[in-house]
């Protein structure tokens, strides 16, 4: 129905498309010429005598043009002229990919652009066919969330047996293996996290607190007192526990964006306290020489081991190699991390898991159930926390060197931003959104000053197109009669409707 | 005495900067119930126009000191509007109907977006200018030859802030648009109903507090002589800070609070440590929120189900 619609408007009526179009497109290039003028017009460098003006108009212009253009091709496939836009789209790629432009970063715009566009109106082709509404469309979508958490129960042990086999593979070298380091620890990250924002409902943006309090806990530890990474690491876990118990007190009675600004404020926190507290912490300079893991306390990751010490390659009978200690740690985060996930899938069957769930739903209806909120919700707090700790008492050792640099609000925001662009409350989202936020940008080096931009965008579009995160799915945890599929439930819940 | 009555002269001025940028976050909470978390980037980009416009009118070899801050302030005020209405265009108007986070996070990636934005495009070095408005008086002298000095900028800023605010507070209260804004802050379906353009008056909104963000930006600029990409990040944590002590939704009370978080900032710095200034503004957030979460002159709020 709505595809005739619209078609038969196209025919009918077409100077006003076009009208309408050219309107779109010059206001659109109106607003980036005020938006770039100053800033990427007039770049500010440093000369003699003070500051001297750098003026870049090519890259202004060419940047008006662009978002002209895009918003013009925009304007017409929303009022039905899909196949010129899909044309001019294809016409685009090769051109925007073979022009000179003056910088890299346009040039990607315009590529990317270009697909984005095309996608758009190919998929609005596609749709007018079938006859698609747009909560149809969003509908098609909840379903393929559905048919990927039904998947899980066969795709999560698949991609645990590879992240197992993969130290194993001939190509497993140092840099994909610290690659897979990074990103298992983002996925831990994201999974503990997860329990508070995406169970609890509660918008945590001070997350890298705890993640300090674990890498802190670890390293004060064994600088004091030199104790062993297997000693801390069970005490970095509790202490990042209590941190969560002793903020969470006092944010109890706040709700959305208070505790979300709360939290954050308590992250700042800790991390000016990290820095001006020269005398225990080390300040900015932070603390260098943090221990290595042992195996298991048994033995040790080097060649020539100091006294009664027992190297691991002698142990085992094993050529030495530094790869060892790597593999090592992989499989420590990955173990870790899979202890969390297995957690949180049996909390969430259990009362507590539930009361969380409940208390995201709607906190009020919750209480008037008689779910003790403070308790939950404090239990939330210091769980995550806990975890949290973990991940960082894991990072000190990895990295042997902490400073507060590497906890500052950004990271919190990267972490919450895996768990939002996964679907909060998804676990395989998290491993998803931790691949593609974390792996994808450390593979591309090159992009690396363009990694956080497409970061903040990628938020702000994530919330524009799906708020719930690519792969939401809320699943019940409690049956009245046998389980379903997550997919069967969908359709009959959308048939209800 | 001479040393706290420096440090009283110190706090208002910078109190003043916070105030104007506290207003941009209470009117868009009063009027939409969001914290636009990219406000802060917002006074951190007029920052960065006011820096640049002073290089090209130097280059320009407009000299005028009156004439230049007059440009300048009217090139800030322009740019952040048009920052603040396509912000809001683009990043908070589609997620206005969906939850109550949405809003939130969305703004936090625009923050994002902008700082780097700012970073890239002119890189990460700190911007230094010259001095623009130079000068002062001794107000009172020590005997041991210290002495309080009262800066023509200081008197200026605070001035221009005083101006601002009546002239604002002139505009919510008199003037038509002030009385579409504070029928949609009360009840948004009934102020359509009745014939408010509700989308263009939170459109307009945006502009306002943009706008006043630049100023602040400028003021920052000519106050402390160097800007980077990453001042929005504290300056806006602190000026929300000051909005919720006010009570947010209030704009005398956000003023007030503004004030109050720069003599604090300015006493704490003076009189216990520098290093943990911060640290004092993040707690007052924290005590504000947790024992009066209404501010000083915010109506408490009232949850029906």
């Amino acid at each position: 129905m709505s595809a005739q619609v619209s078609a038969s408007r196209g025919s009918v009526s077409a100077p006003p498309i076009m009208a309408i179009a050219l309107h779109d497109g010059f206001l659109g290039g109106a607003v980036a010429l005020l938006f770039t003028l100053p800033l990427v017009g007039f770049r500010t460098v440093e000369a003699l005598g003070g500051l001297s003006i750098e003026t870049r108009l090519i890259e202004v212009a060419v940047s008006v043009v662009l978002v002209a253009l895009g918003r013009f091709a925009l304007s017409l496939n929303r009022q039905g002229l899909s196949l010129p836009v899909l044309a001019g789209a294809l016409i685009g790629l090769p051109v925007s990919a073979l022009l000179p432009f003056p910088t890299m970063a346009l040039q990607l715009i315009s590529v990317v652009g270009c697909v984005v566009i095309g996608i758009m109106a190919g998929l609005r082709l596609y749709a007018q066919r079938s006859h698609l509404t747009q909560t149809e469309r969003t509908q098609r979508w909840d379903r393929f969330a559905a048919h990927i958490q039904d998947a899980t129960f066969w795709l999560g042990p698949v991609a645990i047996g590879f992240a197992i086999l993969l130290p194993l593979m001939p190509f497993a070298d140092r840099r994909l293996l610290d690659i897979g380091i990074l990103i298992l620890t983002y996925i831990m990250l994201g999974w503990g996290l997860n329990i508070i924002v995406g169970l609890a409902g509660l918008l945590d943006l001070g997350y890298v607190a705890f993640y300090a309090v674990g890498a802190y806990s670890y390293a004060l530890l064994a600088f004091y007192f030199d104790m062993s990474f297997w000693l801390c690491l069970p005490l970095a876990g509790l202490l990042s526990a209590v941190a969560g118990l002793l903020l969470g007190f006092p944010v109890l009675r706040l709700r959305g964006d208070y505790f979300a600004i709360v939290t954050l404020g308590f992250g700042e926190i800790i991390r000016v306290i990290l820095l001006n507290w020269y005398q225990f912490t080390g300040g900015p300079d932070g603390i260098s020489g943090i221990p290595r893991p042992s195996f298991f306390g048994l033995a040790e990751f080097t060649r020539r081991p100091r006294g009664d010490e027992v190297a691991f390659h002698h142990m085992f009978d094993l050529d030495f190699s530094t790869l060892h200690r790597m593999i090592f740690l992989y499989y420590l985060i990955l173990v870790l991390a899979l202890v969390v996930n297995f957690f949180t899938i049996r909390i969430r069957r259990m009362p507590l898991g539930r009361a969380w769930e409940a208390l995201r739903e709607d906190d009020i209806a919750c209480a008037s159930l008689g779910i003790n909120r403070v308790s939950i919700k404090l239990a939330a707090f210091s769980i995550s926390a806990m975890w949290g700790g973990f991940a960082g008492a894991f990072f000190a050792t990895r990295q042997g060197f902490i400073s507060p640099e590497s906890f500052t609000f950004l990271e919190s925001a990267i972490i919450l931003s895996i768990v939002v662009l996964g679907g909060m409350g998804s676990q395989v989202g998290v491993v998803v959104a931790a691949l593609v936020l974390i792996g994808l940008p450390e593979w591309f080096r090159e992009l690396e000053q363009y990694r956080m931009l497409a970061f903040g965008a990628g938020m702000v579009l994530i919330m524009l197109w799906r708020p719930r995160g690519l792969l939401a799915h809320r699943d019940p945890t409690i049956f009245l009669h046998k389980r379903k599929s997550a997919h069967q439930q969908l359709v009959e819940a959308q048939a209800r409707q | 005495m001479e040393y706290f009555v420096d440090q009283l002269i110190n706090g208002l001025t910078l109190g003043a900067i916070y105030g104007l940028i506290a207003i941009g976050y209470t009117m868009v909470y009063g009027i939409i119930g969001m914290i636009n978390f990219a406000h802060g980037e917002i006074y951190m980009i007029g920052a960065f126009v006011a820096v640049i416009s002073f290089t090209i009118l130097g280059l320009l070899g407009i000299t005028w000191v009156p004439l230049a801050v007059l440009v300048v302030l009217a090139m800030a005020m322009i740019f952040t509007s048009v920052y603040g209405w396509t912000i809001e265009r683009v990043a908070y108007r589609p997620v206005r109907a969906s939850f109550r986070l949405a809003a939130l996070i969305s703004a936090i990636g625009m923050s994002i977006f902008l700082q780097n934005y700012v970073q890239l495009v002119q890189g990460a070095r700190v911007k230094p200018i010259q001095p623009v408005i130079e000068g002062g008086f001794v107000i009172m002298e020590r005997a041991d030859g210290f002495a309080v000095n009262v800066s023509y900028l200081k008197i200026i800023i605070i001035c221009l802030t005083l101006f601002l605010m009546v002239a604002f507070w002139r505009l919510i209260t008199t003037t038509e648009l002030g009385r579409c804004q504070r029928a949609c802050e009360q009840d948004k379906v009934m102020a359509g109903l009745l014939g408010v353009d509700v989308d263009r008056t939170i459109s307009l909104t945006f502009v306002m507090g943009a706008a006043l963000a630049g100023v602040a930006g400028v003021m920052t600029t000519m106050y402390y002589g160097v800007v980077d990409f990453y001042i929005g990040f504290l300056a806006g944590i602190k000026a929300f800070t000051a909005a919720v002590l006010g009570g947010i939704g209030s704009l005398p009370g956000a003023m007030l609070g503004g004030l109050l978080i720069g003599l604090i900032e300015a006493f704490w710095s003076a009189y216990f440590t520098i290093e943990y200034k911060d640290v004092a503004a993040f707690s007052i957030l924290v005590l504000v929120l947790i024992f009066r979460p209404s501010g000083l002159f915010g109506r408490p709020e009232i949850e029906k189900v």
